[in-house]
């Protein structure tokens, strides 16, 4: 092991100046190689050459968010301007983490049997998996592209339903 | 004018002084946008217009810390450290002409007397390294008085080859011979200058000599321990220091205050003198912050063998040309 690091050193020492291209006595002054990393970075700094800055001033500058993105849930409604949701507890029963809660009552309408009288998602336990968005029959409830979810309390992050209708 | 000299000697030291020390935060936050700018990123620009309240808002930060002084730490050299790194660095600037004329004192020595001084900075490195009770302090300190005493003899070197063309130690006369453009040091003396800057570079810690604080392998280096406004000086004296040597470095090489013509007579010469002088040592110091955001720290060995076996045979070589080409000149005028 030792061997061949002793073997390859030199043969990378002298790679390393004829890549640069330069006689060994130029090589070992250092400075056309400080130069050309000063050059280098004053590119970077005058941002030429195709350099940019990368950051996103957040607060003021919101990150495109891709398409697909999976955030805060919501409940949609329909042209009349009722809930979508006909408390079929699919969601419920499909959700990995068990944050949602549904209590069922009957529907004062006669399209549908049942609407929900509760529905409660308790986001501290939501892992934003999408299963909710794909087992509901009645494309009731969906995932939003928001993503700055702040609250100071916990009792704050369990969304109700009239929460999660105006998401 | 009725003035008494005493009263003026002290508003010059106390304006060039204050000067010097509200360039420090400026230059702080220079030195961070300008890294920012480097990396592509963006930089401190949240406090005040274009971030400028920043540094204030630091040293806010630094006065309201807790000082921590570590157990069996030597209290007396731990509370020295700092003050022994900031003042002589402060004190060398009283010899420096920053314009013309106008200096604290005109001292017949000022070259040693600024060499002197800022190398006196390397105690304070020392004894907060060995005061902390730290092993990476400790190192730190160690390999600070190792750098420095190897770079002090490459510079006291480079230094004398530029003394013997311009035949003064003082620094108000060396000023005073490269008025004209071609008179200046740096076109005179170019390895001179090369080996004064790159020395001038390990003298104040700074990449690609920064071994003494390399947060890599050392933490913090001498510093380590250090917390609050203690930490602040240890801040403060790098930078004071930093800015001495780029004034030293536009004094003896990049021709003083002269902006390469006669300037003419009077207030307005003097003036003038200043923002020439001001000028040249803010191209100096984004030299020193542009170097640090471009180039990888040196080895320890490598360190050693570029000041002992480089700089320092080159030095004296260079001593050995300019003495043989000064006596010819001499001979021939």
């Amino acid at each position: 092991m030792s061997q061949a690091t002793e073997e390859s050193t030199p043969a990378m020492n002298t790679q390393a100046s004829a890549r640069i291209g330069k006689s060994k006595w130029l090589f070992r002054l250092y400075l056309p190689a400080v130069f050309k990393g000063l050059f280098n970075t004053f590119l970077h700094l005058v941002k030429a050459k195709g350099h940019k800055t990368f950051t996103i001033q957040y607060p003021e500058v919101a990150r495109p968010v891709r398409k697909g993105y999976r955030g805060e849930h919501r409940l949609k409604k329909d042209a009349l301007g009722r809930e979508k949701c006909v408390a079929c507890f699919m969601c419920q029963t499909v959700c990995p983490s068990n944050c949602i809660r549904i209590v069922a009552e009957e529907a004062p309408w006669p399209d549908r049997d049942k609407r929900p009288k509760i529905f409660e998602i308790d986001m501290l336990r939501c892992i934003y998996c999408g299963m909710c968005e794909e087992a509901c029959p009645c494309d009731a409830i969906e995932l939003t592209e928001k993503f700055n979810v702040v609250s100071t309390t916990r009792t704050e992050k369990i969304y109700n339903k009239e929460k999660l209708l105006s998401n | 004018m009725t003035w008494s000299p005493i009263l003026l000697d002290v508003i010059r030291a106390v304006l060039i002084f204050a000067a010097v020390m509200t360039l420090v935060p400026f230059l702080v936050l220079a030195e961070r946008r300008i890294s920012a700018w480097i990396q592509n990123r963006v930089g401190p620009n949240r406090v005040g217009p274009m971030g400028t309240l920043q540094p204030l808002a630091d040293v806010i930060k630094l006065v309201f810390k807790e000082e921590i002084v570590p157990a069996r730490a030597d209290r007396v050299l731990y509370s020295l450290g700092p003050l022994l790194s900031f003042a002589p660095a402060a004190i060398a600037f009283a010899a420096i002409p920053v314009g013309r004329g106008l200096q604290v004192v005109d001292m017949s020595v000022g070259v040693l007397f600024v060499i002197t001084a800022t190398s006196l900075a390397v105690y304070g490195i020392s004894f907060g390294g060995w005061a902390s009770n730290n092993k990476f302090s400790l190192l730190g300190g160690l390999r600070s008085s190792a750098q420095i005493i190897s770079y002090e003899i490459a510079m006291g070197l480079a230094l004398i080859s530029v003394i013997m063309t311009t035949g003064s130690v003082s620094l108000s006369q060396i000023s005073e011979g490269q008025t004209s453009f071609l008179c200046w040091n740096i076109f005179r003396q170019p390895i001179a200058f090369v080996i004064f800057f790159t020395a001038a570079f390990a003298e104040n810690n700074r990449l690609p000599f920064d071994l003494p604080e390399c947060e890599s392998e050392l933490v913090g280096g001498y510093h380590t321990e250090y917390s609050g406004m203690k930490f602040g000086m240890y801040f403060l004296a790098e930078y004071v220091a930093m800015i001495v040597m780029s004034a030293m470095v536009v004094t003896l090489f990049l021709g003083a205050w002269s902006p390469g013509f006669a300037l003419p007579e009077g207030l307005l010469g003097t003036v003038i003198s200043v923002g020439v002088f001001s000028f040249k040592l803010f191209a100096v110091l984004f030299f020193y912050i542009w170097v640090r955001w471009t180039l990888p720290r040196f080895r320890y060995d490598q360190l050693m063998h570029l000041g002992w076996k480089s700089l320092v045979p080159l030095a004296m070589a260079n001593i050995v040309v300019t003495g043989i080409v000064v006596t010819i000149w001499d001979a021939v005028q």
